[in-house]
């Protein structure tokens, strides 16, 4: 593959094998780890001794209700991190191709309505096609929401930052409308779909968990937009581009409109999906409060594990637990759930000043120091 | 008939009004080169020390805290964005996920889980006189809470500054070729800075009038997307405070339409009009977008 070498320089250091490189690497990743989690408990202390609540029994909820039991890893956190996950794929795929899709909770609705759609209205058609077809169904409706935005983008010049909001507004209330009008369950009462037929429904993935198949297809969407975006030419435009449009437009003859539209589109499939999955395998029924957030958290995952498809299976793993051990704090606790939403905020905050422009230049500065003593050697 | 229009023309302004604060401060943020999509934690903040300040001190000290507010979220994005040189779309999502979170937990802390039964005290209409009897419009646009009046003489007032200023011109030099306002003796930071404090102190009125103007009291996540809606009406107004309140009003006549056409005996279903807006705006942004009229540095670090 000719865009091989350019696509190694330029993300120095990302592909170096070197023994002591990757030791450094696993040292300063350990670190990185350790400072969020150090932030997230101090945070949470603060938030909860300064609510007047006793600290101790709080944070064994948060523990309990998230990483402490195995039933609360099954039938919580991990449920939780699956669409965080599929959209946090989505989210990152966007942002590395400098598209500022902030619409996954959009994508996401959409993507499940389409699969509610294809679920509720062909089973007998379909058979054990259903599932699958309800899961390419809800991907290709988050790419077709996303769609509208990109070609706002192209053809109007419009932001997408503003469009993709716009357009969960109006996924909101489209859902909203569907689930009161043509999708409504047949006793016309709850603003609900009927429930899912059986044959639709994602198989649980342990018995007696809510744990369900989305997991696995999540496990293995991450690794494979890490490869597709590290070892392909089109990861290459997509990076390229996002990078620095000018020079993939100038050096690298790369189609930028092109490439943002495809990583768009790409994206929105992903965040389809999410819903798509909620759907089968969670909520069996579409309604208007499927979604808990789940595409705005989606936005903090991809950024918390700075872009990188590897590290979202992680991040989307500590938010599921976060949210799930928050409403675990509040039943048993009292303390508001909304304090994740501090901790969500501040440790993006914290990735972001770690990798600031200004952090950089310092960390330049010691680096063209090293260099200059290697040369004078 | 009659009266439905000036209920519809009531409702536009009353929706208008908290968006068009907002948007006149992003704008001034905007041409001053820094997108704030924090703009919804900012008015959020505001409208909950609008809560804070009204509870102890009356509808006065509502709005002096709902501006103390608006800006300590404004100072937290603005060293993010400014002075750190952070990317100004993710700084912005984390100062919304962080003010989410924050008067989350201190409305639940502070007022318990029984809040919403909470009154404090609101801002009343006041009848201008002689404004107010005009035809049709008098009603809706002279008997409405003091801010709304004092939002009418913020827009020329923010128009002149920018347009008619020295302070303006650098501001938008700054906004268009910081390196060029450089070598005109320029600080692009300190102009950001002042730009992002005028404006979070307006997105934090902005707040302090959903809670002390119109709902009279606070609820949980309450800007319910207005930020992001100002943001777009700025482009939406071109980069122009006048145009933005023109803009703001649009966007509340398309969401005052829901209660002119039920009241008209039309029967489509509720969610639609609530989509209307929202469809509308992005229909608008399409005929007036491109690039031309965007600050040319908008966004970038």
């Amino acid at each position: 593959m000719t865009d091989e070498r350019p696509a190694h320089e330029m993300r120095p250091g990302s592909r170096s094998r070197a023994p002591r490189d990757l030791l450094a690497r696993a040292a300063t990743i350990a670190g990185v780890i350790a400072l969020n989690a150090a932030v997230t408990l101090g945070l949470l202390f603060v938030v909860i001794a300064a609510g007047g609540h006793e600290v101790a029994p709080a944070l064994r909820a948060l523990w309990e209700g998230s990483f402490g039991s195995a039933y609360a890893l099954s039938s919580a956190t991990f449920v939780r991190a699956v669409p965080l996950m599929l959209a946090g794929l989505g989210v990152t795929l966007a942002f590395r191709a400098g598209v500022w899709n902030i619409g996954a909770e959009g994508q996401l609705l959409v993507g499940a309505t389409a699969a509610a759609v294809i679920a509720l209205g062909a089973p007998r058609a379909l058979g054990v096609m259903t599932l699958p077809v309800a899961l390419a169904g809800g991907a290709a409706a988050g790419a077709l929401w996303a769609g509208i935005a990109a070609l706002l983008r192209q053809r109007f010049g419009v932001l997408e930052v503003i469009s993709t909001i716009m357009l969960n507004f109006i996924a909101v209330y489209l859902v909203g409308y569907l689930v009161r009008g043509p999708l409504q369950e047949s006793s016309h009462i709850y603003p609900q779909s009927a429930a899912l037929d059986p044959v639709a429904r994602l198989p649980r993935l342990l018995p007696g968990s809510r744990l369900h198949w989305g997991l696995l297809i999540a496990l293995a969407a991450a690794p494979a937009l890490w490869w597709a975006l590290s070892r392909t030419a089109a990861g290459f435009r997509v990076r390229a581009v996002g990078e620095n449009p000018d020079a993939a437009r100038i050096a690298g003859e790369i189609d930028v409109a092109r490439t943002r539209a495809g990583a768009f589109l790409l994206s929105g499939a992903f965040a389809g999906l999410a819903g798509a999955i909620e759907l089968t395998g969670v909520t069996f029924a579409l309604y208007e409060n499927l979604s808990p957030g789940y595409g705005f958290t989606a936005i903090a995952v991809a950024l918390l594990a700075r872009l990188d498809p590897r590290a979202v299976v992680l991040t989307a793993a500590l938010f599921g637990g976060l949210e799930s051990g928050a409403l675990a704090m509040q039943r048993e606790a009292g303390i508001p759930a909304a304090t994740v939403s501090i901790v969500e905020g501040a440790l993006i905050l914290l990735a972001l000043a770690g990798s600031s422009t200004e952090m950089r230049r310092l960390r330049a500065l010691f680096r063209r120091r090293g260099a200059d003593g290697d040369a004078a050697r | 008939m009659i009266g439905v229009f000036q209920a519809f023309l009531q409702a536009t302004i009353r929706t208008a009004t908290p968006l068009a604060l907002a948007a006149v401060g992003e704008t001034v943020v905007e041409r001053a080169g820094i997108i704030n999509i924090g703009l919804e934690g900012v008015i959020l903040a505001g409208a909950f020390g609008a809560l804070v300040g009204a509870s102890a001190g009356g509808v006065g000290a509502g709005f002096v805290v709902a501006i103390a507010c608006g800006i300590a979220l404004g100072v937290l994005f603005g060293w993010f964005a400014i002075t750190l040189r952070c990317d100004q779309i993710i700084a912005g999502t984390a100062v919304n996920l962080l003010a989410l979170g924050l008067t989350g937990t201190l409305y639940r802390d502070l007022y318990g889980t029984v809040g919403a039964a909470l009154s404090i005290p609101t801002s009343a209409p006041i009848a201008l006189p002689l404004l107010s009897s005009l035809p049709l419009i008098g009603a809706a646009l002279f008997d409405q809470p003091w801010i709304t009046y004092a939002l009418y003489l913020i827009v020329p007032l923010v128009w002149w500054w920018l347009y008619r200023t020295h302070a303006g011109l650098a501001l938008r030099a700054v906004g268009e070729r910081p390196q060029g306002a450089v070598v005109a003796g320029i600080a692009p930071p300190r102009v950001r800075w002042r730009a992002l404090l005028l404006g979070s102190a307006l997105g934090g009125v902005s707040g302090g009038t959903l809670v002390l103007a119109q709902a009279g009291t606070f609820a949980e996540g309450m800007s319910a997307g207005r930020g992001f809606i100002a943001i777009a009406i700025v482009v939406l107004g071109r980069w122009n405070p006048a145009g933005a309140a023109l803009a703001a009003v649009f966007f509340g006549a398309a969401s005052a339409l829901q209660f002119a056409l039920q009241a008209m005996g039309l029967a489509l279903p509720y969610q639609l009009f609530l989509a209307l807006p929202y469809l509308v705006t992005l229909i608008a942004l399409a005929r007036v977008s491109g690039r031309l009229a965007a600050p040319a540095a908008l966004g970038e670090r």
